[in-house]
């Protein structure tokens, strides 16, 4: 599968936009990942090793809090992962 | 200090959109290019204000619209810059909130007051720093004009540069 990584993450993944990962579901995924670019890890991750609660995953179009098996779900070579963080704000 | 650099039809565009949505926030994504002191930005993208119960004083992109957001950037050869939103009849400073809920290191956030429906100042802050623990905003300086294309290169021949030294 593809994982597209965003702005902030580059400097920590090789300077690059998209990776290619050899996983069958989207925690393996991410454990590649954060295996061959450590210092991705706390970026992506707490301490406790839960997803950062601004850090959104999507598997293709779907979030994948809200996939039936969330991070277990299976994954084929065609999909692909994008890492977003959240933006918000306002005035107040 | 940083530089962010808007053609003028960009930095109209996001004003434009402060008094669009006015009284409520406007926010939108901004698309571009590295440059050597600050992002080069090239397209703005107007995105949906999430927060319809407060969108007075708040607002939010949905994450499937940045996901689109980048998508679209990645097939322009360009990358996420940065964002903007409005503050409706508040000055253009950053809020705590809007520190909170900043992310996205080492891009810029624009701010536009909007005082009665009229855009007054934008201001640009980058979010600087490393980690969670240690980002803060740096107040930047906006340049408006049209960036020369020849700009563009000499700044993409010094970024490979700098990454093959790295």
């Amino acid at each position: 599968m593809t994982i597209y990584i965003p702005t902030p993450l580059r400097t920590y993944a090789g300077g690059k936009d998209a990776i290619e990962i050899g996983a069958a579901t989207i925690s393996e995924a991410l454990n590649s990942l954060t295996s061959e670019y450590p210092d991705l890890r706390k970026h992506l991750f707490t301490t406790d090793g839960k997803v950062r609660s601004f850090v959104n995953l999507y598997l293709n179009d779907e979030d994948v809090r809200y996939l039936p098996e969330k991070e277990n779900s299976q994954v084929s070579g065609t999909d692909t992962l994008s890492i977003i963080p959240s933006i918000a704000g306002g005035w107040r | 200090m940083s530089t962010l650099h808007l053609t003028s039809e960009i930095f109209q565009a996001i004003r434009t959109h402060g008094e669009d949505t006015y009284p409520h926030e406007c926010c939108g994504a901004l698309l571009g290019r590295p440059g050597e002191h600050g992002w080069v930005v090239t397209d703005a993208i107007r995105a949906g204000n999430t927060r319809t119960d407060s969108a007075h004083n708040r607002y939010n992109i949905a994450p499937i619209e940045l996901v689109r957001i980048q998508r679209s950037a990645r097939e322009k050869g360009l990358e996420i810059a940065g964002f903007y939103h409005s503050h409706p009849d508040h000055p253009a400073q950053w809020s705590q909130t809007d520190f909170a809920e900043a992310h996205w290191l080492g891009c810029s956030y624009v701010i536009t007051s909007v005082e009665k429906g009229r855009a007054a100042i934008t201001n640009s802050f980058l979010l600087a720093g490393t980690t969670e623990e240690d980002k803060h905003f740096e107040h930047e300086t906006i340049h408006v004009g049209d960036a020369p294309s020849a700009q563009f290169e000499s700044q993409q021949q010094a970024n490979q540069s700098i990454k093959d030294q790295r």
